[in-house]
């Protein structure tokens, strides 16, 4: 069975924190990690960037809403995600409008750059 | 609780501070009142965490107490001495949901755009500016303050109690802004959070240290802006800019602490992750079609972020962006620096033929005489650089730029000798 660990934290605090301090929680982190790396086990691992680089796209019946900030509603939840390599936020919106095109009903894509990220050992 | 709970809540502490202080200031409209009940908060913190685990939201418990205390010491001043017991401040959990519920985001932005706003009172010199946002909004010591400013500490203390004094009097509408005046105040703001980073970005050798928290701080303040104000793209650049230019702190000085130039920069040692949260921003800044000068500049910087060799650089894009510039905001330094991009387009002729007439202008500029040495040795003006360099020396703001430019003078110095 596979499964998606996600990650919250209150991110004032988290931005807050020295680099050095940063590096220290990282190299915990990345050490936690390794013997589950070691046996194949650990899949992508990615930290993402804060969230005043995000943007939301939200559908709507007509075009889908290109907001700016992180997603925001409560009343939904977090079902699933994608990384991509992009060039631009451009061409990830375009993707996103793609998925929003064959996606039914209503739900947003929220779009946030990957700040570290680790391919992982686990195989296809 | 181990030595990094402590850490931590220390970072805690310095995180929600802003948010607290602004609150608090909005509640007594006084700054030392709020910034003592504040720190008053984090004291009862420092006992009551440890022992109660930490609050669901830290912000909203030290306002809350913050607000108690400072009503406290209200009532003390005007001796009416009723102190409430320790454990009935302690005693938040169910007061702190309803202060979160009436603080909300909007309450919050005004509350923390208006606390930057009045550190930014058009009386106040800059220098001035930056030392009270410092103190106040990122609660530096006033200690650290002076180390980066290079002045005693009785000295700075003593020029932030002026500058307070003087927004005392001023006085500032604590009624929720306009939208005019809300953007109006953006602006300011984000005007002072740049002057914060050049403080730092512009480092002595002597004091790198101190001054590259400064950066560090203004590139905080930025965030917790943009946080506030999430469709602001000027905001965005402003943001931008300053992570791209920070994300080659590493590599601008050499292991003397000399001035290593872009062109000559160990490209390795630049901050990835910086340069990738920048680009994001300018890129959703750009959907907004709202061009501004914290945005041009930032698409300059990422221009230089985009080169992986110095080879690479897209300097007729860099000339065009200055260009653009030039027509926003003009000004004598922006041409200076459009001439840079010239000389790599065009050649040192043509960008010595912009350079020279700006030296009415700009006969007290460092960059100006550095700059146009250095075309006149491209051209073989040998004497005229010597020149040049001379008055740049006299000029140097630091001991790195002094040392930078000595290097060009044994250059000249070497091409001379084997010359003869």
């Amino acid at each position: 069975m596979l499964y998606a660990i996600l990650c919250y934290n209150d991110e004032a605090e988290v931005a807050a924190w020295s680099k050095d301090y940063d590096d220290k929680v990282m190299g915990d982190l990345i050490a936690v990690q390794r013997p589950m790396a070691e046996k194949g086990k650990l899949g992508p691992v990615a930290r993402l960037l804060p969230t005043t680089a995000a943007t939301t796209i939200r559908k709507t019946a007509g075009e889908p809403l290109v907001l700016d900030g992180p997603f925001a509603e409560t009343k939904e939840q977090f079902l699933g995600f994608y990384v991509v390599d992009c060039e631009n936020l451009e061409e990830v919106v375009q993707f996103v409008r793609e998925l929003c095109a064959v996606n039914p009903g209503s739900g947003s894509y929220e779009i946030r750059p990957v700040g570290f990220f680790n391919q992982g050992t686990k195989s296809a | 609780m181990s030595e990094v709970d402590s850490e931590w809540m220390g970072l805690t502490l310095t995180g929600a501070r802003p948010r607290a202080v602004a609150a608090l200031y909005r509640y007594f409209r006084d700054i030392d009142l709020a910034e003592e009940a504040f720190q008053e908060a984090c004291l009862k913190a420092l006992k009551s965490w440890p022992r109660n685990g930490p609050p669901r939201d830290p912000a909203a418990w030290l306002i809350l107490v913050g607000r108690n205390t400072g009503i406290d010491t209200l009532r003390r001043r005007a001796k009416q001495t009723e102190l409430p017991d320790e454990d009935k401040l302690s005693d938040t959990e169910d007061q702190e949901a309803r202060v979160v519920e009436q603080l909300d985001d909007s309450h919050y932005r005004d509350d923390i755009l208006r606390l930057l706003f009045v550190c930014c009172h058009p009386d106040l010199p800059a220098t001035q500016q930056i030392a009270l946002a410092l103190r106040i909004v990122s609660g530096l010591s006033v200690k650290q303050i002076a180390r980066a400013f290079l002045v005693g500490e009785a000295a700075m203390e003593q020029r932030i109690t002026r500058a307070k004094r003087r927004i005392a009097e001023a006085g500032v509408a604590f009624d929720t802004p306009d939208a005019l005046e809300r953007s109006e105040r953006l602006g300011v703001v984000a005007a002072m959070i740049y002057l914060v980073f050049n403080e730092g970005y512009s480092t002595a050798s002597e004091n790198q240290r101190e001054r590259q928290s400064l950066s560090g701080e203004a590139i905080r303040l930025a965030r917790l802006l943009l946080g506030l104000f999430p469709a602001e793209p000027e905001i965005m650049g402003l943001l931008a800019l300053m992570l791209l230019q920070e994300s080659r702190a590493a590599a601008r000085f050499d292991a003397e602490g000399d001035v290593v130039l872009l062109d000559d920069q160990d490209r390795a040692l630049w901050d990835r992750t910086k340069i990738s949260e920048g680009l994001a921003l300018l890129d959703k800044a750009i959907r907004h079609n709202r061009p501004g000068v914290y945005q041009v500049q930032a698409a300059i910087a990422a221009t230089h972020a985009r080169a992986v060799r110095p080879e690479d650089t897209d300097w007729r894009g860099i000339e065009l962006l200055y260009r653009t510039l030039e027509q926003m905001q003009p000004s004598p330094v922006v041409t200076l620096n459009r001439a840079v991009a010239v000389s790599k387009v065009e050649g040192a002729e043509a960008a010595l033929k912009m350079v020279d007439p700006l030296a009415a202008q700009l006969d007290g500029y460092f960059h100006f005489h550095g700059l146009r040495g250095w075309l006149l040795m491209e051209l073989g003006r040998d004497g005229e650089a010597r020149t040049a360099f001379d008055r740049a020396i006299a000029l140097a703001n630091t001991t790195a730029e002094a040392t930078h430019i000595r290097q060009h003078l044994d250059t000249l110095s070497r091409r001379q000798t084997r010359a003869s």
